[in-house]
């Protein structure tokens, strides 16, 4: 199997990172020699084994539906780069 | 007192105890010989200041019924701590400043103890050699220019040069085990579920988990015990019942069976580790347990499953690094190229690496051949250990297949990193406890760990195994204190 440059150039697209020329061909020669190894996985046969997805196999716990964090709004907007008082600001989406 | 920071946890809690040494004398101790240290770059951020403040407060109203009274100690920066910047060793987090303490940390100063400060890590704990943090690399105190290992190199590094008493560290495939085993301390890695994860910068949800690492296995524990507890805040938190770690330590482990599996027997494995190893057994033979040899037949499948299991839980947990709610933010023309920009420059390249291949795992077309794949491959490695532990109590394998190597040697091949964590790796794809213990050294006199390995919720056993086998190892760190002039 071989991962292409257009191939890198679409996982960075959906992984919304982008990358140029330079970058993408390192990127494809780690991921080529990465999934050469990943490729290990063929030998086994696992038709018929159920997968795994998540080690504590056991139902969620429910909890009552109630607020516990109340007026956390200046917390939460504290971090963000760019803030207008109460809101996220972003660079204009609509043309 | 000039030897205070020689000094186990369980000693400096004694002396706090019977007034031979206050709080403020433990945590300036540990400050001077930290800021003699900074050539280590074991610390992202510190709070001496505060922790001072925090000592003092403590001196004058001391509560000697906690189980870390006044005892300073400085934490993985994959930990969010109010107030204090964490970072988790990532540009995109530079500026974090969370507003909310992780559960583990909470516990720990619920206890008495006191802020250190934050230790280096691998960006978003994705390495092997603390190289891949936007900090710098941290020098190990065993020798200049030796990596401590990683994903978290800082504590490990911080502890074996004496910089806090214990510390913390998280471990999603061996980032607790592999820096003990290569600074010659003691981590545990437990049970998923055993440790809320709640607060923890996420890597891979379903394989993360935060554990101690201390100077010994009875320091080990006694940490182990404050920081396991059920929260609800963390929906894979597990309730069951904790042991008293540290008081029910016993080195009676007569009867034990141990199984040795074969399959760890890896082709190119230097003979210092095969001789390790056998040493090891003889040591579980002294000690009145029965060693058993076992097969684990599917262990040669756990790094590459691992490679695409962590990868893709990483990259969906990372997608919210995208410059709006927190973090760094890149200049862009649109808020698409923004995004872009912002993920471009914030994260380093081995997070990006993951990234992408998590991506491309999960992407259309490919989810089954690789993403389900592995699931299920994951459940044969699972499976295996069950059928293992049928016959046995406990499993005795190497921490990892080589000793320490140089900054820089193994960063050009990705593949040859990851290799360092084939021991520790099906240990966290089947949620299972592992603690690595210091068992000897190599020919150049860096440290070899040996791995005892649990079944869920075992962590008492495979304490009182390592409590046994420390006894007779009788390791010594050979500390020079090269990085002070």
């Amino acid at each position: 199997m071989s991962i292409d440059l257009k191939t890198i150039k679409h996982i960075s697209k959906l992984a919304r990172i982008s990358v140029d020329e330079q970058r993408a061909k390192k990127l494809a020669d780690d991921l080529n020699s990465i999934f050469d190894f990943i490729e290990k996985l063929n030998e086994l046969k696992t038709e018929k084994v159920e997968p795994l997805t998540s080690i504590a196999e056991t139902t969620l716990k429910l909890r009552s539906d109630e607020v516990k964090s109340k007026n956390i709004r200046e917390q939460i907007i504290k971090n963000s780069p760019q803030n207008n008082e109460d809101y996220f600001v972003v660079p204009k989406v609509i043309e | 007192m000039s030897d205070i920071t020689k000094q186990t946890l369980t000693e400096l809690v004694e002396n706090i105890k019977n007034k031979k040494l206050s709080s403020t004398d433990v945590t300036k101790a540990f400050i001077d010989r930290s800021e003699k240290s900074e050539k280590l770059n074991a610390y992202i951020t510190n709070d001496f200041t505060s922790a001072l403040d925090k000592a003092k407060k403590f001196d004058q109203n001391p509560n000697f019924d906690l189980k870390l009274p006044g005892i300073p100690v400085a934490v993985k920066d994959l930990f969010c701590t109010k107030n204090i910047k964490t970072t988790a060793g990532s540009k995109i987090l530079n500026n974090f400043v969370p507003t909310y303490e992780s559960t583990v940390t909470e516990n720990i100063w619920n206890e008495g103890a006191i802020l250190l400060g934050k230790l280096n890590c691998d960006e978003f704990a994705m390495g092997s050699s603390n190289e891949t943090s936007f900090f710098g690399n941290v020098q190990s105190p065993i020798d200049e220019n030796l990596v401590p290992g990683g994903s978290s190199g800082g504590s490990a590094s911080a502890l074996a040069a004496q910089l806090t008493p214990v510390t913390i560290g998280t471990d999603t495939g061996g980032s607790i085990r592999q820096p003990a085993s290569f600074t010659g301390i003691v981590g545990l890695k437990p049970t998923y579920g055993s440790c809320s994860r709640y607060g923890i910068v996420a890597f891979a949800s379903s394989l993360d988990q935060a554990g101690p690492m201390a100077k010994n296995v009875n320091d080990c524990a006694l940490l182990h015990e404050v920081i396991s507890s059920y929260d609800p805040k963390d929906s894979t938190s597990i309730d069951f019942k904790r042991s008293h770690y540290s008081k029910e330590l016993t080195n009676n482990i007569k009867g034990k069976k141990i199984g040795i599996p074969k399959e760890y027997r890896v082709d190119g494995m230097p003979k210092e580790i095969e001789d390790l190893w056998q040493k090891g057994i003889q040591y579980i033979n002294d000690c009145g347990a029965e060693i058993i040899n076992i097969s684990l037949p599917n262990t040669s499948y756990a790094l590459p499953t691992y490679y695409i299991v962590a990868p893709a839980e990483a990259s969906s947990n990372l997608a919210r690094y995208d410059g709006v709610k927190y973090g760094f933010r890149a200049k862009g023309e649109n808020l698409i190229d923004m995004y872009e920009k912002t993920r471009s420059e914030g994260f380093g390249a081995e997070v990006q690496r993951r990234i992408m291949i998590g991506t491309y795992v999960l992407s259309s077309g490919y989810y089954d051949a690789y993403y389900l794949k592995a699931q299920k491959v994951r459940r044969l490695i699972k499976n295996d250990f069950d059928e293992a532990y049928k016959k046995v109590d406990a499993i005795l394998t190497p921490s990892t297949p080589s000793s320490a190597f140089k900054i820089g040697e193994k960063t050009n091949d990705p593949v040859s990193m990851y290799l360092n964590d084939i021991f520790t790796v099906p240990v966290n794809l089947a949620g299972l406890p592992g603690i690595s213990i210091p068992a000897g050294h190599d020919s150049k006199g860096y440290p070899l760990g040996l791995q005892i390995i649990g079944k869920a919720f075992d962590e008492q056993n495979i304490l009182n195994i390592a409590y046994a086998m420390e006894e007779k190892i009788n390791f010594k760190n050979k500390i020079t204190d090269w990085w002070i002039k």
